[in-house]
């Protein structure tokens, strides 16, 4: 490739693009929404993708006109182009510019409609790993009901398997996002709501908040394991058998408006997530979070509690 | 010292406002301010201050007042988006503490499109609306100028607030329970609540004002299809504006009664509904999305014609689409939070319906271009910024499909992504058209043409600066970095970009004071435009002289064509040959000093009830009534000027027979 051909500001310009091209190939892994790990992240990324061509496609049909028309009809002596003031509607072409963007926009709306639906139910014949978040200020509450441990700021997973997050809050709302996993849901307080992620490979990523919540929601990054179901069971009942409980009191030393880093609890207390929910379903694999709940019948900590 | 006023002095100025620069900008407030007032009172102005502007009605003054309101929020919003940059550049930086961090990028959205988008898109609204329609003001001046008022003081309450008791820190959407006593006790909140609220009264009534002065106002044979496209934007922003704040005072009245009165509506406990919240805000909050754009789509659409020197393309398709896009703002709000569990039947209806908005702005988009097809481009600061909103308006409004496909929209919401698709459409279609609209008419306005030269120079920096500091940001998102973020931790590959992204904004800097510096200099050393008519322009304002007369129209003129000069200029009339005989008397509106003081008793309310002065609330609010009742009793609200006061005028400006 050469440069010389070009003028010397060009030159600069296409070295820069070039340079920017092998650095953002470097680290490629970095673009962790770019790069999903599991079903739900490939199907959102899948679609991303579409837009994005049929997206491309209408760009370049506009500034191919654009630039062809502000070359072509400048305003300068000589200019052999047609000066037609008076022209002022053409049917066809008008019609043709409804018609463009709705076809483009149809082939996005379809497979839209699809994935959304899918999303929104686990994989038939698949047991979840039921995972219970509660965002607090400013940190992450994770209880596992099928394992009896509890963890703060820290999940680990096992791959090939569906996890069903139930998320809640008992803060103000934060979003649950791990990129590489798949999009993110928020937590609310007084509502359950459900989010289903699965990671097909083992390895390391990393979550965090989308929602602001205060001072401290710089410091709601977690990290995420993924391990092999079978050492997922060995950590949960290792945990489960060697780390302290997380008792009603220190639970609510959790409530407190501080950060914190991780932390592991061999059990925890009943009534820390609510016990009815209030949320919506997850269609098609009769989930037990009923839209109409007893709003009543949620149990949470009095906010004085939460008083330091 | 008596034990009240040390409670006073630790309420009004709490730790929060007592950081270095804060107190620096204190320092430099006070002096100025006294400076000021010296200069005022030696060179005698203040008689002049309240009778010619604190007490105008003149549609054409409290245009300037929006204006220049509007460039000093501009201001302040860009200085809070310079520390945000500065705080984001490297990770792990503490420029600031962080709760002042959380207050700066509050401040900087909640000013961007409140206090300073909205009062410059009006400060337009009222320098051309009457002037293009062939009328002698807005349909009730006494209303405008109240609204002008409240906007004021919702302004002043909004920007006190970060050197006297703390500024708000929810950021611009202000979602509870966030907001609530139990997360946030300072006063912060209680000034965004209010000033929102104060300020949102004002924009309604304009948006009424303007609406009747669009539909009634019209001069004769100026029919609906005969209307500028700005006027049809103006028409079109008014009716959204009417409908679409309704909601957002009401959430945050609710909000504001939560943290006042301890009622629950979206709180923590007591089975508090935040969700209700975020429904209410974007009910309102997509319609003024469209409330900041659609107005800038009417200036696009006249300086397009008039430096393409061609009649725009597909009127009726225009205002179809506008028309269309009025009507499906409305049916898309809740593609703002997908991410809050409404389930997929919800998510697909307004994915869908956001996806089908596009439709009918991509038509206009088609036809701004085919107004250019055909025609003879001239290009001056005004269509550059066209001319730059075009392809910026495009990638915004792709990445804004992007974000209606539901699926992704998981991946995308509030990362920076999302960031920078926003201020893609908003930068791109409002700032632009905005500015464009501002080189445009300031020849109208005040005589004379900004100097083209050095606005090429603060629109190039405008225009690279704004695609260096956001494009990096699209990859952000993809990076996984989320929005209101204090700092971030090094490792996550976010460093460069950010960088980048920092030295965009200081270029948009750079291109602020080249702005500042073009309108100073144009407003010391700006040559005269004498003929009224600088641009061959093709509507009504341009057929009266710059500055335009108090009455505007000596005579109404009578509109046959769509675009009515231009139509006149072709059959070789001009408005400039009156002959003595077509000039009587005109009503004129009154000046008057009830919306100013409307204004200030407005104000004093909100500053009460924000530290729960209830006593002197309740004297603010005595105030306002009392304002209101004696202003429905003033029926000296209007004059009439003289026929030769009339004639001597047009005679002086060359413009009447004999």
């Amino acid at each position: 490739m050469s440069f010389k051909g070009l003028r010397k500001p060009y030159r600069s310009l296409a070295l820069a693009a070039v340079a920017a091209g092998v650095v953002s190939t470097g680290c490629g892994q970095q673009y962790v929404v770019l790069h999903p790990v599991g079903p739900v992240g490939e199907q959102e990324l899948h679609l991303m993708i579409l837009a994005a061509i049929a997206m491309a496609v209408v760009i370049v049909a506009v500034f191919t006109l654009y630039f062809y028309a502000v070359a072509r009809f400048r305003d300068k002596p000589g200019n052999a182009a047609p000066y037609r003031p008076e022209w002022h509607g053409h049917k066809l072409l008008e019609t043709l510019w409804w018609i463009i963007p709705v076809v483009l926009l149809t082939v996005i709306a379809i497979p839209t409609v699809q994935v959304t639906y899918a999303l929104d139910r686990l994989p038939k014949g698949k047991n979840p790993v039921v995972i219970d978040v509660t965002s607090l200020t400013w940190k992450w509450l994770f209880e596992y009901p099928g394992q009896h441990i509890a963890t703060v700021n820290y999940l680990e997973i096992p791959t090939g398997k569906p996890v069903l997050f139930e998320l809640t809050a008992n803060s103000p709302m934060n979003t649950l996002w791990i990129p590489q996993l798949g999009g993110m849901e928020y937590t609310m307080p007084n509502r359950v709501l459900p989010l289903w992620l699965q990671a097909d490979k083992p390895g390391m990523y990393w979550g965090d908040s989308g929602q602001y919540s205060g001072t401290g929601f710089e410091k709601m990054f977690f990290k995420v394991k993924a391990v092999s179901p079978k050492a997922f069971a060995v950590w949960a009942s290792k945990t489960h058998a060697t780390a302290t409980p997380l008792t009603l009191a220190s639970y609510h030393q959790l409530l407190k408006h501080d950060t914190m880093g991780q932390a592991l609890y061999g059990s925890y207390p009943k009534d820390t997530f609510p016990s009815i929910a209030s949320g919506f379903t997850l269609n098609g694999q009769g989930m037990y979070m009923t839209m109409h709940g007893p709003h009543g019948s949620i149990k949470y900590l009095p906010m004085s509690a939460t008083q330091k | 010292m008596p034990a009240f006023i040390v409670h006073l002095i630790h309420t009004l100025f709490p730790k929060t406002v007592l950081f270095p620069d804060i107190l620096l900008i204190d320092l430099g407030l006070v002096v100025g301010g006294i400076g000021l007032f010296i200069f005022m009172t030696k060179t005698h102005r203040w008689g002049w201050l309240w009778r010619e502007w604190l007490t105008t009605v003149d549609h054409k003054r409290i245009a300037v007042l929006y204006l220049i309101a509007a460039i000093v929020m501009l201001f302040r919003g860009g200085i809070d988006a310079e520390m945000i940059r500065a705080q984001l550049a490297l990770p792990g930086t503490h420029f600031m503490p962080a709760i002042q961090y959380d207050e700066v990028f509050t401040t900087h959205g909640t000013i961007m499109i409140f206090f300073m988008g909205m009062p410059f898109i009006f400060a337009l609204f009222n320098a051309v609306v009457p002037l293009m329609i062939g009328a002698r003001d807005v349909a009730f001046p006494r209303i405008n100028a109240m609204s002008y008022w409240l906007f004021a003081c919702g302004a002043i309450l909004f920007n006190i607030s970060f050197i006297i008791g703390g500024s708000p820190d929810a950021g611009w959407t202000a979602y509870p329970p966030y907001t609530g006593l139990a997360f946030n006790p300072g006063p912060g909140e209680n000034y965004y609540f209010l000033a929102l609220i104060i300020a949102g009264i004002g924009t309604t009534m304009t948006g009424i004002n303007f609406l009747v002065t669009t539909v009634r106002m019209r001069a004769p044979g100026m029919t609906l299809m005969r209307m500028p496209l700005f006027i049809w934007s103006a028409m079109v922003t008014s009716a959204l504006v009417l409908f679409a704040f309704p909601p957002l005072t009401v959430a945050l009245a609710m909000s504001l009664f939560d943290r006042l009165f301890g009622s629950s509506f979206f709180t923590l406990g007591h089975g508090g509904m935040p969700m209700m919240y975020v429904n209410l805000f974007w009910l309102f909050g997509h319609p003024e999305v469209y409330i900041l754009v659609i107005p800038l789509f009417g200036v696009f659409s006249e300086v397009v014609a008039t430096f393409s020197k061609k009649q725009l393309f597909g009127y009726p398709i225009m205002v179809a689409s506008i028309l269309a896009i009025m009507f499906l703002s409305y049916g898309t709000w809740v593609h703002h939070f997908f991410t809050m569990g409404a389930g997929p039947g919800v998510n697909v209806f307004f994915g869908l319906s956001t996806m089908l908005i596009a439709i009918p702005t991509g038509v206009k988009i088609f036809n701004w271009i085919f107004t250019m097809w055909g025609g003879r481009i001239q290009f001056t600061v005004a269509m550059l910024y066209q001319l730059a909103f075009i392809p910026t308006f495009v990638i915004g409004g792709a990445t804004g499909v992007m974000l209606a496909a539901v699926p992704a929209d998981y991946q995308f919401h509030n990362s920076y992504f999302v960031i920078a698709h926003f201020h893609n459409v908003i930068i791109g279609g409002t700032l632009f058209g905005l500015l464009s609209g501002l080189y445009y008419w300031w020849p109208k306005m005040f005589g004379s043409k900004l100097n083209e030269k050095q606005g090429r120079v603060a629109f190039w920096l405008f225009f690279i600066g704004f695609w260096v500091t956001f494009s990096p940001q699209y990859l952000l998102g993809l990076k996984g970095m989320t929005r209101r973020l204090y700092t971030y931790p090094a490792g996550l590959g976010w460093h460069e970009l950010n960088v980048i992204s920092t030295v965009g904004a200081l270029i948009m800097g750079a291109g602020f004071v080249a702005l500042v510096f073009n309108i100073v200099w144009t407003l010391v050393y700006g040559e005269r435009d004498l003929t009224g008519d600088p641009w061959d322009g093709r509507t009504l304002e341009w057929s009266l002289p710059s500055p335009v007369p108090e009455y505007n129209f000596a005579r109404v003129p009578v509109v046959h064509a769509r675009d009515a000069w231009w139509d006149m200029k072709q059959k070789g009339q001009s408005l400039a040959q009156l002959s003595p005989e077509d000039v009587h008397d005109i009503e004129m509106p009154r000046n008057t000093p009830v919306p100013f003081l409307l204004g200030v008793a407005f104000f004093v309310v909100g500053f009460a009830l924000t530290f729960k002065w209830w006593p002197i609330a309740g004297i603010g609010l005595a105030g306002v009534f009392a304002i209101i009742i004696f202003s429905g009793f003033d029926y000296e609200d209007h004059h009439h000027l003289k026929a030769e006061v009339v004639r001597k005028t047009e005679a002086s400006l060359g413009r009447l027979q004999g």
